[in-house]
């Protein structure tokens, strides 16, 4: 019972000002992140659950909700080996250009992904040298799958990398040194040692890049070409139901990518209050 | 089992996965490699399009394999009509392009040279199979009792339209007011200028696009009136209910064509070209010219459309962007630096 301690008051300032605080701060977490959703889901439901429903059963609808889980399930794993090797490096290993190497991870933070998508055409466009034999060649990069990939894996790249780092630097190398030493394989020393102490921090920047992954919307939109049911993905398909002024379509797709986030997030907090004791030991931000 | 199979079957398990991944890559990047057996068709439109093509194409693929022809796929894009055709000049594979104005498309045969200079004069009406125009959108019941151009820059009369510097649409606007003007006023350009100007000191807001400014009508439920595409009008009415606006429909207005083609340069075979030539002319047919008028737009051959939709598109005078010596010669006289919008709106 010694731990019990009376609670020491960290403000001095009256309750007043901090109950007003902290109405000013819940109401501009409820205008800014509860409303608008609360708008999606009411426009979605506007005409009903079937009616929603039923615009998600148009083949365009399904079509953007397959390409859409097809990208991500392409980009994230692809996103997290990279991270997980990058993180790696970069904490593990002192060379030449290290500061260099991270600020090319932080790279599509700082790019738009208009501009991004840009690129991709450049590059591959049929104006450029490259995007003509590719294009001669029957290999169609932008305005098709190949283009949309790219993009995503463009501006959903630093997500994982970025989540690691700290936590790999945080830890240190010594465990890693003391299962070398005892003989363990590179590889057996990653699995036993390394991912058990990065494992929230991974789900972390998975959960992360797989939210923006299936949500990207500037990057994808100016390689996809925008054909229906081919190379439309969610975000794309929303903004032309829009355009198109069917609203409860367009709504019950947005209020669908927003379930999508919305399932990431429970699964990661489910997973976090089942294994909260060991989250409490091994994650430290 | 004994265990080196197993460590050994591991990276081979993993080369299937990427063989498969590869395949799955292969299949949708080479579209040609389907092309012998079966005729696709990319047909790279604007985006009010989206539901008349769905039903054209429809009917188009049923008339090519009644007609005894093979297998036709008809692929769709939409989006804004200058963004789609910069997609087709980076080398989206259209084989035909449905877009709004002829300015995009001669952007495309000039910038690629995939379509000849002369291409409008290959399919017949300037190869713009359907038509529109300039309406007003007003509240239900015309409280403010607008029938025509003057009414517009009555003392109480808000107008909605963008600005005609950022959107397409708002150019189309402009000038049908100038048109009216013009006629109204016997050829006077000065009292055209007028007018304009009045109208202009009735605009509360230039919003930079027409969706824009048909939200801002629709609804944050400003103005009295919301200068639209007719195509785009019966479509808000639609989505509003047939309650909320009424269609007004002027004495004079705009004939805009928005054209058809092949993109010459994009087809790969024979049977391409033939099914996307046909694919284009079929849109004169008197069935698909029904379906282009239950879609909102006017059209040439009206023999099969039932009278009471006929019924929806009162007669008016319109007039060609040619009278106003075609986009090449309006766009600098009317919306560059300094042109007559500038001069009009400074001087309100």
């Amino acid at each position: 019972m010694s731990d019990v301690v009376h609670p020491v008051p960290v403000t001095t300032e009256p309750r007043g000002v901090r109950f007003l605080v902290i109405l000013l701060v819940l109401s501009l977490v409820a205008v800014l992140l509860l409303a608008p959703l609360a708008a999606v889901f009411s426009e979605a439901l506007a005409d009903g659950l079937p009616a929603a429903l039923q615009a998600l059963a148009q083949p365009d609808a399904r079509s953007a909700i397959g390409l859409t889980l097809l990208v991500a399930v392409i980009t994230v794993p692809l996103n997290a080996a990279v991270g997980i090797a990058a993180a790696w490096a970069i904490a593990r290993f002192d060379f030449r250009g290290k500061a260099f190497l991270v600020t090319l991870i932080d790279l599509p933070f700082s790019v738009s992904p208009v501009v991004a998508g840009l690129a991709l055409v450049l590059l591959f466009g049929s104006n450029s040298t490259l995007g003509g034999w590719l294009i001669t060649h029957d290999m169609r990069i932008v305005f098709a799958l190949p283009g949309i990939i790219l993009a995503t894996l463009f501006v959903t790249f630093p997500f994982v990398a970025r989540e690691l780092i700290p936590v790999m630097i945080e830890q240190g190398r010594a465990e890693e040194e003391a299962a070398l030493t005892l003989g363990a394989s590179g590889w057996r020393a990653f699995r036993t040692v390394t991912l058990p102490n990065i494992r929230w921090a991974l789900l972390y920047g998975v959960l992360l890049c797989n939210a923006r992954a299936m949500g990207e919307f500037g990057a994808v939109a100016v390689v996809s070409g925008k054909i229906r049911g081919e190379t439309t993905t969610m975000p794309i398909m929303v903004e032309m139901l829009y355009n198109e002024y069917l609203a409860t379509a367009a709504f019950s797709l947005a209020a669908a990518l927003a379930l999508l986030a919305l399932v990431t997030l429970a699964l990661k907090s489910l997973l976090e209050w089942r294994h909260a004791d060991l989250l409490a030991a091994t994650r430290r931000h | 089992m004994p265990r080196s199979q197993t460590t050994a079957g591991t990276p081979f398990h993993r080369r299937a996965i990427l063989a498969l991944i590869a395949a799955g890559l292969a299949a949708t990047t080479a579209p040609g490699a389907r092309a012998q057996e079966e005729v696709q068709i990319l047909n790279v439109s604007y985006d009010p399009t989206r539901e008349f093509y769905r039903e054209y194409n429809a009917w188009f693929a049923d008339w090519w394999q009644a007609e005894g022809n093979g297998r036709l796929t008809l692929r769709q894009s939409h989006g804004g009509s200058g963004g789609q055709a910069r997609a087709v000049i980076d080398g989206l594979e259209a084989s035909v392009v449905t877009l709004a104005l002829s300015a995009d498309i001669d952007a495309i045969a000039t910038r690629t040279g995939k379509i000849p200079e002369d291409w409008q004069s290959r399919l017949a009406h300037n190869s713009a199979p359907y038509t529109s125009t300039i309406v007003f959108l007003v509240r239900d019941g015309n409280p403010k009792g607008i029938t025509d151009w003057g009414d517009l820059v009555a003392e109480d009369v808000e107008v909605i339209t963008p600005n005609p510097k950022t959107s397409g649409g708002a150019r189309w606007n402009f000038l049908a007011a100038w048109a009216w003007a013009l006629d109204a006023y016997g050829g006077d350009e000065a009292q055209a200028r007028d007018y304009m100007a009045q109208l202009f000191a009735n605009v509360p807001v230039l919003d930079t696009g027409a969706r824009g400014a048909t939200n801002t009508f629709a609804q944050r439920g400003l103005g009295d009136v919301l200068l639209a595409w007719e195509n785009e009008a019966f479509l808000a009415l639609e989505e509003q209910g047939e309650n909320a606006f009424d269609i007004v429909v002027p004495s004079i207005s705009m004939l805009a064509e928005p054209p058809v083609t092949v993109v010459d340069g994009n087809i790969t075979s024979n049977a391409q070209r033939e099914a996307a030539f046909a694919y284009l002319r079929q849109l004169y047919s008197p069935e698909a010219q029904a379906l282009a008028v239950r879609h909102h737009y006017r059209a040439w051959d009206t023999s099969k459309v039932p009278q009471d939709e006929l019924d929806r598109f009162p007669q008016l005078t319109r007039i060609s962007i040619d009278e106003f010596g075609g986009w090449a010669e309006a766009q600098p006289r009317f919306f560059g630096d300094g042109g007559i919008f500038d001069q009009i709106y400074e001087g309100r």
